[in-house]
C-alpha cells in the first residue's frame, strides 16, 4: 500500500516538520538525519499518534488524517516499551489479533506460528521482563506480524541491540517485508542500516522532509547536509 | 565505586543514630517498664473493657478512612490524568498543600461546612430537613479523607504518569477498548500502588490525634491516642496510659512492618513519560465521570478552605489577647524543632549515603521509627521519664519541640539522602583528588548543594511543628498554649469566630515559614 504525505505539516511548540512526498507500494525507505529533527514525530503522524496542523496522510489512496490509530493499515514498533510487562509473550503477541486476548483455536495456533517464525518457540509463557532486548522486539515483531498491516513502521526498535544483532534484525524484517509485501518505513542513525534494507532514503532536517532518494545512488553522491551529519 | 565515610561523617551519624533512639527508643522502653510497675500497684493488669473498644474504633476508623480517601483517589486521578484543563497544573500543586495545612484549621473549615451551624445544615433547615451533626466517627472520616484523599490521589497519578506512553500508543494500536485498557494497563499499575497507599493512610489514620480530639470522643469515638490523651490529663491514670501507649505503639509498627515489607515497585521500567496526544473525546460518559470526579474533589477539600478564608479574614483584626503569646510559644517551638529535625537530618542523610544499599536501608527503617511511635506515646514516654525529676507540666515547650523533630526527622532524611547520594557521586572523585576535607569539604562541595533541599526540608518541618497539635496538648499547663491549642479551646469554648480568625493566623504562620525557609535555600542560586 502507497503512503502519501500531502502537504503534511506538524507543529507542537517551536517544533515544526513540513513533508510532501510518495512512498511506494512494496517498498523499503530508511528516514534519516539528525536527533530532534522530527524522525519520531513524522512515522506517529503516520501511525495516528500525532495529530497534522495541516495537509493529509493517504495511505493506499484513503484519507487517514481523522482515523483513529487502530482503524490505519499501519503498525509501529517504538524504541521500547513495545510489550506489557505483566503480559506473557504469547499475549503479548495475541493481542495483534484481539485486543481482549479471546482467541478461537485457529487464532491461537496462528500465534504460535508466528512466534515460531521469529525464533521465539518455546518462550510463549515467559514474561517480557526475563527476556533479552533483541527477543523483545522480536516479540513485538511478531504481534506486528499477526496484525498484518501493509504498512509497517520502526521508530528504531533495535537501536539499543549490538552491530551483529541489529543487522540479524533487520534482516528478520526484510525477509518478512518480501514475503507480505509490506511498505516498510524505518528511522535509523546508521548508513549501512539503510543500505542494507532501504530501497530509497528520505533524509530529514531543517523542518522538512527531503523527496526520497535511492539509497545507494544517495550515499554513493551524498548532498552536503548528509555530508554534514555523516561528518564526512 | 569507593564509598569511604570520613571520619567526621562517621561520628556525626553515629550522634545522630544515637540522638534518635534517645528521641524515641528510651521512652518507649520507659513505657515498658512503667507499665509493669504502675498496673502492679493499680492492679488492673488486663485491659478494660473501655480499651479493647478504643483499639477496635481506631482500627475502623483507620480502614474506613484509609478505603474511603483510597477508593476515591482511583477516579479522581484517572480523571486528572486523561484530562487537559485550564488549572490542572495547580490543582496538582494544591494537591499537596493539606499535607503542611494545620489539622486543627482543617477541622475548623469542615465544621463550617458540615457542622451543625455549618453551610450545609443551614442550606438543609432552609429546605426543611434537620441539621447534620459530624461529631463522632463520620467527622473523624471527613477530616481523615480531607488530608489523605489528596496524599492517595498524588500517589496513584504519579502511578499512572509512570506507565509509558508507548503502553497507551499500543493499547491504541491494537483497538483496546476503555475497559480493556483499564484490564491490561491500569490494573497491573493499581494493583501495584493501592495496597502501599493503602497501609500508609491506614497507618497515619491509626495515629492521628488532633483530629479525634476535636472530631471524636465519647465511648463510641475514641481511639487509643485519644484514650492516652484522657488518661494522662483526666484521670491521671499513669499505668492506664503507658500500656494503652504500649498498645498504640504495638499497632502502629505492625501496620508499619506491612508498609515496609509491601513497599516493592512493578517493574514498569523509566519509560518516557511522553505527553502524548489524544482525541477521542467523543465518549460522553466518561467526560461526566470525570467531571463529577474532580467536582467531588472540589467540594470535598476546596470548601472548607474556602470557609476558612471567608469566615476567618474578617475577624484577623479582632483576635483575642491570648492568641499573641501563643503565636510567640509556636514560632519558638517551630524553629527549635526545626534546627534540631535538620542538623540530625543532614548527618543522618551523610551517613545513610556513604552506606551500601543494606544498612543505608536499615538506618532508614530505623530513622522513620518515629513515624510507628506516634507523637502521643513519645510523648507518654517523656512523661514517665521525667516525672521523678521535674513537674513534666513545665516542660511543655522543651518537649513538644524535641518530640517535632522526631517527627519531621524521617521526611528530612527522605528528602536529604538522594541529595547527599548525588553529591558523592558527582563531585566525590573530585573531591577526593583535590584534597577537599572535614569542613572545608561542607562548606565549599556539600552545602552548596544541599542548601536547596534543606531549605525545602526545613519548611516542611518548620510548617508541621508550628500546626501541630499532639504532645503539646498533654503536656501545656492551662496558663501555657501554642497556637493550635489556642484554636482547639477556643473551639471548646465554642468562640467559633474567633477560632476561625486564629486558624487563619495559624495558617498564614504555618505557609510563611514554609516558604521563608524554601525560599531562603534557593536564594542566591544559580541553578
Amino acid at each position: 500500500m502507497d503512503v502519501s504525505l500531502d502537504s503534511l505539516y506538524l507543529k507542537t511548540g517551536a517544533f515544526e516538520l513540513r513533508a510532501n512526498c510518495l512512498l511506494a507500494s512494496d517498498t523499503a525507505y530508511a528516514i534519516i538525519g539528525p536527533s530532534g529533527e522530527g524522525k519520531s514525530t513524522l512515522l506517529q503522524a503516520i501511525a495516528g499518534f500525532v495529530r497534522p496542523s495541516g495537509g493529509r496522510v493517504l495511505i493506499g489512496g484513503r484519507d487517514c488524517t481523522r482515523i483513529q490509530p487502530a482503524d490505519r493499515p499501519t503498525t509501529i514498533l517504538f524504541q521500547e516499551h513495545n510489550l506489557f510487562p505483566h503480559l506473557s509473550v504469547y499475549e503479548n503477541t495475541a493481542l495483534g489479533i484481539r485486543p481482549d486476548l479471546r482467541l478461537t483455536s485457529e487464532q491461537r495456533n496462528q500465534a504460535i506460528n508466528v512466534l515460531n517464525r521469529v525464533g521465539l518457540g518455546g518462550y510463549e509463557n515467559r514474561l517480557p521482563g526475563s527476556l533479552s532486548g533483541g527477543q523483545r522486539q522480536r516479540a513485538a515483531l511478531a504481534r506486528a506480524l499477526l496484525r498484518a498491516r501493509p504498512v509497517l513502521l520502526l521508530d528504531e526498535p533495535f537501536a539499543a541491540l549490538g552491530p551483529g544483532l541489529r543487522a540479524e534484525m533487520l534482516g528478520l524484517v526484510s525477509e518478512i517485508r518480501a514475503e507480505h509485501a509490506i511498505t516498510l518505513i524505518f528511522v535509523t542513525h546508521e548508513p549501512s542500516d539503510a543500505l542494507k534494507a532501504a530501497d530509497f532514503t528520505l533524509m530529514i532536517g531543517g523542518g522538512r522532509v527531503c523527496r526520497p532518494v535511492a539509497t545507494k545512488e544517495l550515499f554513493a553522491n551524498p548532498p552536503p547536509e548528509l555530508k554534514t551529519y555523516l561528518g564526512l | 565505586m569507593a564509598r569511604r565515610a570520613n571520619p567526621l561523617t562517621s561520628i556525626a551519624g553515629a550522634a545522630a543514630v544515637a540522638a534518635v533512639a534517645l528521641v524515641t527508643l528510651v521512652p518507649v522502653a520507659s513505657l515498658w517498664f512503667n507499665a509493669d510497675r504502675l498496673l502492679g500497684r493499680n492492679a488492673e493488669f488486663n485491659l478494660a473493657a473501655a480499651d479493647i473498644a478504643a483499639l477496635r474504633f481506631t482500627l475502623l476508623q483507620a480502614t474506613l478512612s484509609a478505603a474511603i480517601s483510597v477508593g476515591l483517589a482511583i477516579p479522581v486521578a484517572r480523571a486528572i490524568f486523561r484530562r487537559r484543563f485550564w488549572g490542572r497544573e495547580l490543582l496538582i500543586s494544591v494537591l499537596g498543600a493539606p499535607f503542611l495545612l494545620p489539622v486543627i484549621v482543617a477541622v475548623i473549615g469542615l465544621l463550617a461546612v458540615w457542622g451543625r451551624s455549618g453551610w450545609i445544615s443551614s442550606a438543609l433547615t432552609m429546605s426543611g430537613f434537620e441539621r447534620i451533626s459530624i461529631y463522632g466517627l463520620s467527622g473523624v472520616l471527613l477530616a481523615h479523607v480531607f488530608f489523605n484523599l489528596p496524599l492517595a490521589t498524588r500517589m496513584i497519578l504519579q502511578a499512572w504518569t509512570r506507565i509509558p506512553a508507548n503502553h497507551f500508543r499500543i493499547a491504541e494500536q491494537v483497538g483496546m477498548t476503555p475497559r480493556d485498557v483499564f484490564r491490561h494497563l491500569e490494573i497491573p499499575m493499581l494493583r501495584a500502588v493501592v495496597p502501599g497507599a493503602f497501609l500508609i493512610i491506614a497507618l497515619i489514620c491509626a495515629s492521628s490525634f488532633a483530629v479525634v480530639l476535636a472530631l471524636g470522643g465519647g465511648p463510641r469515638a475514641t481511639t487509643l491516642e485519644l484514650a492516652i490523651y484522657e488518661a494522662i490529663r483526666f484521670e491521671f491514670n499513669l499505668g492506664r496510659a503507658a500500656s494503652l501507649a504500649l498498645l498504640q505503639f504495638a499497632m502502629g509498627g505492625a501496620i508499619a512492618i506491612f508498609v515496609f515489607a509491601g513497599n516493592r515497585d512493578i517493574g514498569f521500567g523509566g519509560g518516557a513519560r511522553v505527553d502524548f496526544q489524544r482525541w477521542r473525546s467523543k465518549d460522553k460518559l466518561p467526560v461526566a465521570a470525570d467531571i463529577l470526579a474532580i467536582g467531588l474533589l472540589f467540594v470535598l477539600l476546596g470548601l472548607p478552605l474556602v470557609a476558612i478564608l471567608l469566615d476567618g479574614a474578617p475577624k484577623l483584626a479582632t483576635l483575642p489577647g491570648e492568641v499573641w503569646p501563643a503565636l510567640k510559644n509556636s514560632i519558638l517551638i517551630s524553629l527549635s524543632s526545626t534546627a534540631i529535625s535538620i542538623i540530625l537530618g543532614l548527618a543522618l542523610s551523610a551517613r545513610i549515603a556513604t552506606l551500601s544499599r543494606l544498612p543505608a536501608r536499615a538506618v532508614e527503617v530505623f530513622s522513620m521509627l518515629a513515624l510507628s511511635a506516634s507523637p502521643l506515646v513519645i510523648g507518654t514516654g517523656l512523661f514517665l521519664l521525667l516525672r521523678p525529676f521535674v513537674n513534666p507540666f513545665d516542660m511543655a515547650l522543651p518537649v513538644t519541640a524535641l518530640v517535632n523533630s522526631a517527627m519531621s526527622l524521617p521526611l528530612a532524611v527522605r528528602i536529604l539522602v538522594p541529595a547527599q547520594r548525588r553529591i558523592i557521586e558527582v563531585y566525590g572523585p573530585l573531591k577526593e583528588s583535590l584534597g577537599v576535607r572535614g569542613w572545608s569539604g561542607f562548606r565549599l562541595v556539600h552545602w552548596p548543594a544541599l542548601r536547596s533541599p534543606a531549605g525545602f526540608a526545613a519548611g516542611i518541618a518548620a510548617a508541621l511543628s508550628m500546626g501541630d497539635l499532639g504532645v503539646v496538648a498533654l503536656f501545656a499547663p492551662p496558663e501555657f498554649a501554642t497556637l493550635p491549642l489556642v484554636v482547639y479551646r477556643l473551639i471548646g469554648a465554642y468562640r467559633t469566630d474567633q477560632a476561625t480568625g486564629a486558624a487563619l493566623l495559624l495558617v498564614l504562620a504555618s505557609f510563611a515559614l514554609y516558604y521563608i525557609f524554601d525560599r531562603g535555600g534557593r536564594l542566591g542560586r544559580l541553578a
